[in-house]
């Protein structure tokens, strides 16, 4: 079943291209892969000359908020789960991330536009456990 | 000027992050719900991206260096390891549970409130885990020779 309510393909596409486009100029211009877990967990392992970008990199997506909000109102955002399940998640994410080399950004994006077929088992593994772990505490659980 | 440029495509990344609903756990969620009410519009999100970026990387891919003079730095690593696949699965596990995956974690954190925050914390605990980890497997390593 389709839920009519919230879907918006449209502003999904337009944010989509955003992001395309963002790391398109990364790409051409800097000549890196915007790949967000690697360029924030680089910061972990500093090699001097390697962190002026990263640290500007991660500032930029946490200042989009105020910018996107002198625009236009920001969406609506809903969060259900508890603290707890909050650290679980990150951290899992962190290790997960890092050991798998890349994330949404990273093998999603980037991997998926250039073929990679490292980058598509890795996209495969992480939608899949997304839909297995939804499935459970949504379904089983919830 | 690279790290302008990093500021910048960090902005826009997050812009497109916002506009798209991927900060938006809710949506994240309902978009991993495929067996429940099922929201596709993130597959919206990943069409427009890949769609701009694979036009880039046909682009690059032939070039030996960056506009702003930098080498082109493309991944190179081919192998398909234990590592790969299990990485991939724990981060899926940790993006279904919260509806967040790295990116729109920090694009949240200047308006979220304080769970955005804790997830971001949390996130940057994992990746140190691993960074320890790393440090004492290659220190074993060395050992070992």
């Amino acid at each position: 079943m389709i839920d009519w309510t919230n879907f918006t393909p449209w502003s999904s596409l337009a944010g989509g291209v955003l992001i395309g486009l963002a790391t398109a100029m990364f790409l051409l211009l800097n000549g890196r892969i915007a790949g967000i877990s690697g360029i924030l967990g680089g910061l972990l392992r500093p090699i001097k000359g390697d962190i002026g970008w990263r640290v500007a990199f991660v500032a930029g997506l946490i200042f989009s908020p105020i910018a996107y909000s002198v625009a236009a109102p920001l969406p609506a955002v809903q969060i259900d789960i508890s603290a707890a399940s909050l650290i679980m998640a990150g951290l899992l994410v962190g290790i997960g991330t890092r050991y798998g080399s890349g994330c949404t950004s990273g093998h999603g994006v980037c991997g998926l536009s250039r073929l990679s077929p490292r980058s598509m088992v890795a996209t495969a593994m992480f939608m899949m456990a997304g839909f297995v772990t939804v499935f459970v505490t949504r379904h089983l659980i919830g | 000027m690279q790290i302008l440029m990093a500021f910048i495509t960090g902005l826009i990344f997050g812009l497109g992050l916002i506009l798209s609903g991927m900060t938006d756990p809710a949506k994240v969620i309902g978009f991993l719900d495929i067996t429940g009410t099922w929201n596709p519009s993130l597959a919206f999100v990943m069409g427009g991206a890949v769609l701009i970026a694979a036009i880039a990387f046909h682009f690059a891919e032939t070039r030996p260096k960056a506009l702003l003079g930098d080498v082109m730095r493309l991944p190179t690593a081919r192998q398909i390891d234990r590592r790969l696949v299990m990485g991939g699965l724990v981060f899926g596990v940790g993006w279904g549970l919260a509806g967040y995956c790295p990116g729109p974690a920090l694009a949240s954190l200047a308006n979220g409130g304080s769970k955005p925050l804790i997830f971001v914390v949390a996130m940057i605990a994992g990746m140190a885990i691993f960074e320890i980890q790393e440090r004492c497997a290659s220190a074993h390593k060395r050992k070992a020779i």
